[in-house]
C-alpha cells in the first residue's frame, strides 16, 4: 500500500462512522431518508430530535441493532463499537464487574484486570461484587458506561443514557462521560433531546427532524461547562431550538 | 382553647389511631403454631382411651409411635424409605433434566417450539395417574414404570414454567447480547439460563410435590418395597398403626424436600433475595 499513496485498499479499518443513502421506513413512514454522515475518529456528535424523529433508529441502525436497516445504503462502522442504552441493562443475575466483562474476548483473568481498572475509572471501585439491584440509578448507568469503556471502543454510541437521571446525577454524569471521551478519543454518537446536554458535550450538533438532518452545527472550543453563559452559547441554543420548532416564549 | 394549650405544652396533637384491619391484639400466643396439631393429637388420645376411636379405624398415638420405633429398629423403615428416596429422586432428575432440555429447545429455536411446545401443552392437560394402566402394560411392575411415572409427572411443571419464563425474557437482553458479541453458548450461559432460572425452581417445587403423590400411588398399586408398599400391606393386615407412620414419613418427606428446594432456590437466586 505504501507504494501506492493516494489508494486506499476497501479492507482498511474504517477510521469513522461513514453512512451514505441510509434509509428506513416503518409501514410506509419513512424515518430516515437518504442520510449521509461522518462521524471522526475521537469526535463527539450529539444528535436532536423530537420523540419518533428517528434519532434512536439512526443509532440503531449504526449500532447493527437493526436487522432491517441493514443492506440499504451503506454503513461503515469501526470496530468495536459499544451501546449505551437509556436503561443500564445490566444483568441482574450477574455481579457489576462479570455485567462489565459480559462477552469480553481473552483470558478471563485480564479481562477482569481490565473491567476493575475500567469501573475505578467510573468511580466504581469496590462495587465489583454488588448486584446490579442494589446500584441507585446513577451507579448503573456508571457500570454500563464502564462496560462500554472496558472494549477499548473506536465507537461510543450513547441512547439517552442520561435520560432517566436526576438533576444533580445527570451534571456528574456529564463530566465523567467528557472526561472519559477526552482520554479514551472514541467517535461519539449521543443521542438526545437535551439540548443543553448537546451543548455542553459535543464538538458537533445534528438535528434530525422528517428523516433528515435539518441542522449539522459544529461547535468550537472545548466541551464542558465553560462554554455556557457566552453570548454564541445563547445564540446557539436559540437556533437549535428554533431548528426544533420551540415556540420562541417556550425557550427559556 | 388558648388556656388549655398553655396548660398541657407537651400533649402533642396525637394523630387518631387508625383500626388496622386484620386478627386484632397485639399480645402473641406462645408456640401458636404447634397448639393446633398439639389440641388435635390430645383429642385423638383423648378418643382412643375412652374407646370411642376402635383401633382398627385409627391406632391410638402411643401405637403409632411403639410402631415407628420397632420399625425403625428392625431397619425395615430405613429400607423402605431408601427404597422410596431413590425412586422420587431418579424420577425428578430424569423428569428435571428433560423438561429444562426441552424448554431450552422450545424456547431458544422456532423449529423446537412448534415441534415441542405444542405436543407438551397437549399431554399437559392429561392427569397423570391416568397414565398408570397404561404404564404397567407397556414397563411391568419393575422399578422403571415407578421412575417413569414421575419423571413423567415432574416433567411437564418444570417444562411449562422454564419454558414460560424463557420465552418471557425481555428482548432487551437480546438486543444487549449483540452489542457485546456474545455468541450462543454465552448466550445461553449468561442470559438464558440464569433468566428462565426463577421460571425452574417454581416449576420444581410443584414437581417435587407431584413426584410424592405419584410414589404414593404407584407404590400403593404395583410394589415389592416403598413406603407405599409398607402402607398397602398394614391394610391387609389391619395394621392402621403402620399406615398412619407411613403417612407421617410422606408428610415428613414432603415437607424436608420442600425445604431443600427452597434452600436451592434462595442460593441460586441470589440476586433477588438481596434486594429485599
Amino acid at each position: 500500500m505504501a507504494h501506492h499513496p493516494g489508494l486506499t485498499a476497501p479492507t482498511d479499518p474504517v477510521p469513522g462512522v461513514r453512512l451514505r443513502g441510509l434509509h428506513r421506513a416503518f409501514g410506509g413512514r419513512t424515518v430516515l431518508d437518504d442520510i449521509e454522515l461522518d462521524i471522526a475518529k475521537g469526535e463527539f456528535t450529539a444528535l436532536l430530535g423530537h420523540s419518533g424523529s428517528g434519532k434512536s433508529t439512526l443509532l440503531r441502525a449504526v449500532g447493527g441493532l437493526d436487522g432491517a436497516a441493514a443492506g440499504r445504503g451503506v454503513v461503515e462502522v469501526p470496530e468495536p463499537s459499544a451501546v449505551v442504552f437509556q436503561d443500564a441493562r445490566l444483568l441482574p443475575w450477574s455481579r457489576v464487574l462479570d455485567n462489565v466483562v459480559l462477552g469480553l474476548p481473552g483470558p478471563r483473568a485480564a479481562a477482569l484486570a481490565r473491567g476493575r481498572a475500567a469501573l475505578a475509572e467510573v468511580g466504581l471501585a469496590g462495587k465489583e461484587r454488588a448486584w446490579p439491584g442494589t446500584l441507585s440509578g446513577g451507579e448503573a448507568q456508571r457500570a454500563a458506561l464502564a462496560r462500554a469503556l472496558v472494549r477499548s471502543p473506536e465507537l461510543l454510541l450513547l441512547d439517552e443514557p442520561f435520560g432517566a437521571l436526576d438533576a444533580l446525577t445527570r451534571i456528574q454524569m456529564h463530566s465523567l462521560l467528557r472526561n472519559l471521551c477526552a482520554r479514551h478519543q472514541p467517535a461519539v454518537l449521543l443521542v438526545t433531546h437535551d439540548v443543553d446536554e448537546a451543548l455542553l458535550l459535543a464538538d458537533r450538533v445534528l438535528v434530525l427532524a422528517d428523516g433528515r438532518f435539518s441542522l449539522d452545527l459544529p461547535l468550537g472550543g472545548p466541551a464542558g461547562p465553560g462554554r455556557r453563559g457566552s453570548a454564541e452559547f445563547t445564540e446557539l441554543r436559540e437556533r437549535l431550538l428554533r431548528a426544533l420548532g420551540v415556540p420562541e416564549e417556550d425557550r427559556s | 382553647m388558648a388556656t388549655t394549650e398553655a396548660r398541657t405544652p407537651s400533649a402533642a396533637p396525637s394523630a387518631p389511631r387508625r383500626r388496622v384491619p386484620g386478627p386484632g391484639g397485639r399480645r402473641r400466643i406462645p408456640f401458636a403454631r404447634a397448639l393446633g396439631p398439639l389440641l388435635l393429637l390430645a383429642t385423638w388420645q383423648l378418643c382412643s382411651v375412652t374407646g370411642i376411636l376402635d383401633p382398627q379405624t385409627l391406632a391410638p398415638p402411643g401405637a403409632v409411635g411403639q410402631q415407628a420405633r420397632e420399625l425403625l429398629i428392625s431397619g425395615q423403615l430405613g429400607h423402605h424409605l431408601w427404597v422410596s428416596l431413590q425412586r422420587a429422586a431418579l424420577g425428578l432428575a430424569f423428569g428435571a433434566t428433560t423438561g429444562v432440555l426441552l424448554a431450552l429447545l422450545a424456547g431458544l429455536s422456532r423449529l423446537g417450539e412448534a415441534l415441542i411446545d405444542g405436543t407438551a401443552q397437549l399431554f399437559r392437560a392429561l392427569p397423570i395417574l391416568a397414565l398408570v394402566p397404561l404404564a404397567i402394560l407397556w414397563f411391568g411392575i419393575g422399578e422403571e414404570v415407578k421412575i417413569i411415572l414421575v419423571a413423567l409427572g415432574t416433567f411437564f411443571p418444570i417444562y411449562v414454567n422454564t419454558h414460560a419464563a424463557l420465552t418471557g425474557l425481555d428482548l432487551r437482553w437480546a438486543e444487549l447480547a449483540a452489542t457485546v458479541g456474545l455468541n450462543r453458548r454465552q448466550f445461553l450461559r449468561r442470559i438464558a439460563l440464569p433468566g428462565a432460572a426463577p421460571g425452574f425452581f417454581t416449576g420444581l417445587r410443584l414437581a417435587v410435590t407431584v413426584s410424592w403423590l405419584v410414589l404414593v400411588v404407584s407404590e400403593q398399586i404395583n410394589a415389592a418395597s416403598g413406603i407405599g408398599y409398607l402402607m398397602e400391606q398394614a391394610r391387609t393386615f389391619g395394621q392402621t398403626d403402620v399406615i398412619v407412620v407411613g403417612l407421617v414419613v410422606y408428610g415428613l418427606l414432603g415437607l424436608a424436600s420442600d425445604t431443600l428446594v427452597r434452600l436451592l432456590e434462595r442460593r441460586a437466586l441470589q440476586w433477588r433475595t438481596t434486594l429485599g
